[in-house]
């Protein structure tokens, strides 16, 4: 499937560097952000609009790969796809996998030294 | 320029629009951190609107966003920011070639990709920065430049509108002058100005400044000032070429002068006087088509002090019908298109080709047209030209001088008397006519006044002084003969005097103006002279020869002699404008 790794330890320690004080703010925004666009991406299933689908997850993407979480970001772009061909019947497989890597990043993140 | 570069590496002001809070607040920690103020907005709506608000510097869009994408975002912003250049960068995570195109057709400059890699970020907001900054140096440049040029064509406009104000007063519309002057709106450093003098005939200064435009317009003014304003008050042709080179020498920088030509022309006397000054030859033209050089024989005007400069005037006779053709050095410049020049040679062929009805200036100008091929081809040249004429024939000249309320001297007298080597030197004319101009009533009448003054002096000095005998004037050779015994004569004056006095009072209808002139001459037998008619043939070889006397008993109320003849009184009268019609007849 996918050999991304789930995070990008380089990437987050030089958010780290830039962020300082408001790097936990950053990641905290960061969660908040994402659970808005697992809900949105749930909401664009359900209506079955693939354009909301796709756009939905290619935003989802950038902030990933900003963030340091490449194997998140791979599942986005996999999403972004499905939507961009239309091929919704992927997508709940696809949701499933997403937020199952969403907590692996949110309990990585947590074990990162504060 | 210099705000531009102290700018340089100042903070600027960047507007992130982005809907993902946290690539939003990565970015706008990261320029906030590099010294920029950062202003951040979640969609491309709010990036238009506060683009118009805060004016930012540089900004940086994502692509796609709720509410307004950043596509149409750049495309409003792009038309808000008008000819300032504001750099357009695209946060993109898009890795698609027609996407990324697209981006830049919406007026976007270049991409910043994700993840957001600081060192990029810093290189990238540096370098448009940079292109930011020269973009508007050279817009306030050009901008500058261009008010510039506006100030500068507008300056020489006015300055050419004034100058012409100035300029065209004269008499260049008489029916004995022709001329062509270039009609561009900006000062080409050309000057004609023609006055008729108020005793008769008519003086034309042609001059050539060196420079165009502004400088040469303020250089050329106070010419026109002084040329128009000495005429007007009896001074010669020499006394205004003086004055000219006076002024010039002490207002022009070193390098700017201007080459001329004064011409004087008596129709009563027929001749003409001339002094060129370094403008090309002028001609006199004969009815039959011969003519003759009339060369510069000095330097520029303005370059010569005053003790060094030579105003002499070069008297040639010309009589009825002869023409004097001057031209500055625009028009032997004039080339055709593959640069070949009129030039002297150009003069000379057309001079030579003239025909007995052929008008020198008509063929002057055919010629010029027929070389450039095209009329209003390098229009920088001036030509003109001057017929003699009988003077009647001369479309009578308007009052240069408004009458006036009756104000000024009334009763008055003043006696002014010249003595010894002065009677040489210098002509108290002007200063006796601008004495009687003073009075507003007698202003109408410069030209008379100035006629009485004249006759009276000038019969006081060649006849009664110098005892020289008119009916020499009668003859070309005589006529040299004369002049040059004149100044011989002049030179032993020593004891003699000529002396003045004017006397001015009101009269109900208008005013009396008495004029005695006294010399020192061994007077004349008058009696004899008045016991025969005043217009016949004999009286004319008397001592008050040819029109003299008749002018005098033409123009004044009386004429009476005292003493030995050396002593004459006449009385002059003039009448409040509305009557004065009349006795204009």
């Amino acid at each position: 499937m996918t050999d991304k790794p789930h995070l990008d330890e380089e990437a987050l320690a030089e958010l780290r560097d830039v962020m300082e004080d408001e790097f936990d703010v950053l990641i905290q925004t960061y969660l908040a952000d994402s659970r808005d666009r697992i809900r949105s991406l749930r909401d664009a299933l359900k209506t079955s609009d693939s354009d909301a689908f796709a756009k939905t997850a290619h935003s989802f993407k950038g902030s990933c790969i900003n963030i340091g979480a490449p194997r998140l970001g791979e599942l986005c772009l996999k999403a972004e796809m499905a939507g961009k061909g239309s091929r919704l019947e992927e997508a709940p497989g696809l949701l499933d996998d997403i937020d199952r890597e969403f907590q692996e990043v949110i309990e990585r993140l947590e074990e990162l030294p504060g | 320029m210099d705000d531009s570069t102290a700018s340089y590496n100042g903070p600027l002001r960047i507007l992130i629009a982005d809907d993902s809070d946290s690539d939003r607040l990565i970015l706008k920690t990261l320029l906030t951190r590099l010294g920029h103020e950062v202003l951040d907005v979640a969609n491309g709506l709010d990036a238009v609107s506060t683009f118009q608000r805060e004016a930012p510097d540089l900004v940086l869009l994502d692509a796609l966003m709720p509410i307004m994408d950043g596509m149409e975002a750049a495309r409003q912003i792009r038309l808000l920011a008008g000819e300032r250049l504001v750099p357009l960068i695209f946060l993109t995570s898009l890795s698609e070639a027609g996407a990324l195109a697209h981006c830049l057709d919406a007026g976007g400059d270049d991409f910043l990709g994700k993840p957001y890699n600081r060192i990029i970020i810093e290189a990238k907001i540096k370098a448009f920065n940079r292109m930011r900054l020269m973009h508007q140096a050279l817009s306030d440049q050009r901008d500058l430049i261009r008010e510039r040029n506006r100030q500068l064509t507008e300056e020489q406009e006015i300055a050419k509108r004034v100058f012409d104000n100035v300029a065209h007063s004269g008499c260049l519309d008489a029916s004995n002058i022709r001329y062509h002057a270039s009609p561009q709106s900006i000062f080409n450093g050309d000057v004609l100005f023609a006055s008729p003098r108020p005793a008769g005939g008519m003086l034309v200064f042609v001059g050539d400044f060196t420079g165009h435009g502004l400088p040469a317009a303020i250089g050329a003014m106070p010419i026109a000032e002084i040329f128009y304003g000495m005429v007007n008050k009896g001074f010669n042709g020499q006394d205004v070429l003086r004055e000219i080179n006076q002024k010039l020498k002490r207002i022009l920088p070193t390098g700017m002068f201007c080459c001329g030509a004064m011409i004087e022309a008596d129709f009563k006397l027929n001749q003409i006087q001339i002094w060129n000054g370094g403008l090309p030859d002028g001609w006199l033209i004969r009815p039959s088509g011969a003519h003759l050089a009339l060369p510069s024989r000095h330097l520029p005007l303005g370059i010569l002090s005053p003790d060094q400069f030579n105003a002499e005037l070069e008297r040639v006779v010309a009589g009825p019908g002869d023409r004097v053709l001057m031209m500055t050095d625009g028009f032997l410049e004039s080339a055709d298109r593959d640069g070949r020049v009129f030039g002297e040679k150009g003069v000379m062929e057309t001079l030579d080709q003239l025909g007995a009805d052929d008008h020198p200036f008509d063929a002057m100008m055919s010629a010029i047209h027929q070389l450039t091929g095209n009329p209003e081809d390098g229009d920088d040249l001036t030509l003109f030209c001057l017929e003699m004429a009988a003077e009647g024939g001369l479309a009578t000249l308007p009052d240069r001088v408004e009458p006036s309320a009756l104000a000024g001297p009334a009763e008055w007298r003043c006696t002014y008397e010249i003595r010894g080597q002065t009677l040489g030197e210098f002509s108290p004319l002007p200063l006796l006519l601008h004495i009687c101009m003073e009075v507003p009533g007698l202003r109408r009448k410069s030209g008379e006044i100035y006629t009485l003054l004249a006759e009276l002096y000038n019969n006081a000095l060649e006849h009664g002084i110098l005892a020289l005998p008119s009916e020499w004037k009668h003859s070309p050779e005589g006529f040299g003969r004369y002049y040059q015994e004149r100044n011989r004569r002049l030179l032993d004056v020593e004891g003699h005097y000529i002396r003045f006095t004017l006397q001015h009072s009101l009269k109900p209808e208008g005013g009396r103006l008495c004029v005695v002139c006294e010399d020192s001459g061994p007077g004349f037998d008058f009696q004899s002279y008045l016991s025969t008619a005043p217009d016949s043939a004999a009286a004319s070889n008397r001592r008050y020869a040819g029109r003299g006397l008749g002018l005098l008993s033409r123009l004044a109320e009386t004429i009476r002699f005292h003493g030995q003849g050396n002593h004459v009184e006449i009385v002059y009268k003039w009448q409040l404008a509305r009557t004065a019609e009349k006795r204009d007849d």
